[in-house]
């Protein structure tokens, strides 16, 4: 293969507690795909912890996403990076590496939305257009979908992400993260077992949801031990799933689009596919869902992002590339979209 | 109780169907909150009861607020289905693009008036969106879709009512939703005082600030 004839992107992502390098060409060909998430040791991601981690591993996510693609480093055209939002620490590590690597190279730097490279990695990998999206995750919780030069928010959480309270509960319960299983996976697991439905909070409000008032209750009735856990597990799914569901399809009948997309890391969970799925048939539009590799944040994402926006004219000079932690999709433009 | 003919689907929304019908000779519409497959089935039984039985409540108070609502007929709990009057006129999510903008911002300042009123007498809407807003023949607003609203008279839930409104005109009305909701801000300020919606507005700041990414935190301050 000569490597001189295409053009590439490398993107680093790490807003949160992945650290990853993802290798692209122009045509969104994945080439690599490389991540190491930093697993605390007890309690949710602490900030300075992860951002340690990120710089401990950098190197070596590096080079095995290098070494994966079998291109050298002079083969790189751009390198793209997470811009935002995330926390503060484990941004500013990626952006040093890729500003670091920007100019030793002496080749563009391209800082991305993280939110939007998940949708946009979701329509690369199901191949879809023009979709309703649903992303969630640990920290992002949105419906949004695409019109005039920008995604819209259509709905989004109040307060927590749906990720979180998953996470949050899972820990209370004494759910133990273990290797290439998120403690979101343990949830669905016990979940899969329940068979009683426990009485909890659903809060819609217009398109938003509030799911720190459901979490309270969960962690509650837990406290209270009059139910079993995977009664429990299975509620909490049930509840905060239909309220996201429910969202997703006021937006999909106001918006009156075809396609649904299903991204984030907390797309992998299979009763929140088989509900889209209903409401997609429902509102007479196809279902789609990331593949699991690119659910979670990773860098082939910021990578076909960063190609995507490069290709459309956008780059980010050195002394604009300061992280934006809450960095909303309705502030960006995206001129790649039709 | 009078029978229903000639129903006609006119609207199927995500949360329930409404039917145009003839119903005693009236015309109505049927609005029926479908069993929704993807819930549990418990569960979907409750949300649609609760809701089939607290908005006639609220639309009835909203009336008593003096904002015009649909009369209603007849609430059947067992297909969760409410039959009321229909509305000869113009959503204003339609309407909204084809005033001058005088005339857009004077739309706007009688839906921050109807919002007021609604939040004064202790209704809060649930989900205001310019597509539940109806203007008539006589150019008054009907608010309708009062399904996911509450009574209460907290500072918050009336926040979140505003803060929803802001929302629906950014992603639908965003080439002018900034004036827009200064202008219901403008109205809702006219009737429920100066004072109320200062304490309102900065609520409505702290609830934008607590969903987690949004810009114009402390912490924002970057390097």
């Amino acid at each position: 293969m000569k490597k001189n004839d295409k053009t590439y992107c490398l993107g680093i992502e790490s807003t949160a507690d992945d650290f990853g390098v993802g290798i692209s060409t122009f045509n969104g060909e994945i080439l690599a795909n490389v991540s190491d998430s930093y697993i605390p040791e007890k309690g949710g991601i602490h900030p300075r912890e992860a951002a340690r981690h990120h710089a401990q591993v950098a190197n070596t996510v590096l080079e095995k996403a290098l070494d994966n693609s079998g291109l050298k480093p002079r083969n790189l055209k751009i390198i793209a990076f997470s811009q935002g939002p995330g926390l503060g620490p484990s941004l500013r590590t990626g952006a040093t590496v890729a500003r670091a690597l920007a100019s030793y190279l002496n080749i563009p730097l391209v800082g991305i939305n993280h939110s939007i490279a998940h949708i946009e990695i979701g329509k690369l990998k199901t191949g879809t257009h023009d979709p309703v999206t649903l992303y969630v995750s640990g920290g992002n919780t949105i419906v949004s979908a695409y019109d005039s030069g920008r995604y819209r928010i259509f709905g989004e959480t109040i307060d927590i992400a749906l990720g979180n309270c998953l996470d949050v509960f899972a820990r209370e319960a004494g759910l133990k993260h273990q290797k290439g299983m998120p403690l979101g996976a343990a949830l669905e697991e016990l979940a899969t077992q329940g068979e009683n439905l426990v009485h909890l909070p659903y809060v819609v409000k217009g398109m938003d949801v509030s799911l720190s008032g459901l979490l309270t209750a969960s962690i509650s009735m837990l406290n209270k031990g009059k139910c079993k856990l995977e009664d429990l597990c299975y509620s909490l799914q049930e509840y905060a799933f239909s309220m996201v569901a429910e969202v997703t399809e006021r937006a999909l009948a106001h918006t009156e689009k075809k396609e649904v997309l299903l991204t984030g890391g907390v797309a992998a969970n299979k009763r929140l596919q088989a509900m889209l799925k209903v409401i997609a048939d429902e509102q007479d539009a196809h279902f789609n869902v990331v593949p699991r590799e690119f659910a979670t944040d990773n860098g082939a994402m910021i990578a076909w992002t960063g190609a995507l926006a490069y290709k459309h004219g956008l780059s980010t000079p050195i002394e604009e590339s300061n992280v934006r932690l809450r960095w909303r999709i309705e502030k960006v433009d995206v001129p790649w979209v039709k | 109780m009078g029978e229903v003919i000639a129903q006609t689907l006119f609207k199927k929304g995500a949360e329930a169907s409404l039917h145009v019908a003839t119903w005693n000779g009236r015309k109505v519409v049927l609005k029926t909150r479908f069993p929704k497959r993807y819930r549990h089935e418990k569960l979907d039984k409750n949300i649609r009861t609760y809701r089939t039985v607290h908005e006639p409540q609220l639309m009835n108070e909203a009336k008593k607020a003096g904002v015009p609502t649909p009369v209603i007929f007849q609430v059947d709990l067992r297909n969760s289905r409410i039959i009321m009057e229909f509305i000869e006129g113009k959503q204003i999510k339609q309407l909204l693009g084809s005033l001058s903008p005088n005339e857009r911002k004077e739309m706007c300042t009688r839906i921050g008036e109807a919002i007021g009123k609604l939040h004064k007498h202790g209704v809060i809407h649930g989900d205001l969106t310019t597509s539940n807003m109806i203007v008539n023949r006589e150019g008054r607003i009907f608010l309708v879709d009062f399904g996911l609203g509450e009574k209460s008279k907290e500072l918050e839930a009336k926040g979140v009512d505003l803060h929803l409104m802001k929302r629906a005109l950014q992603s639908t009305h965003y080439q002018y939703a900034e004036e827009c909701f200064e202008a219901v801000t403008k109205g809702y300020a006219a009737t429920v005082g100066e004072d109320r919606t200062k304490e309102i507005a900065g609520k409505i700041r702290e609830i934008e600030r607590r969903g987690r990414y949004v810009e114009g935190r402390k912490d924002d301050e970057e390097n």
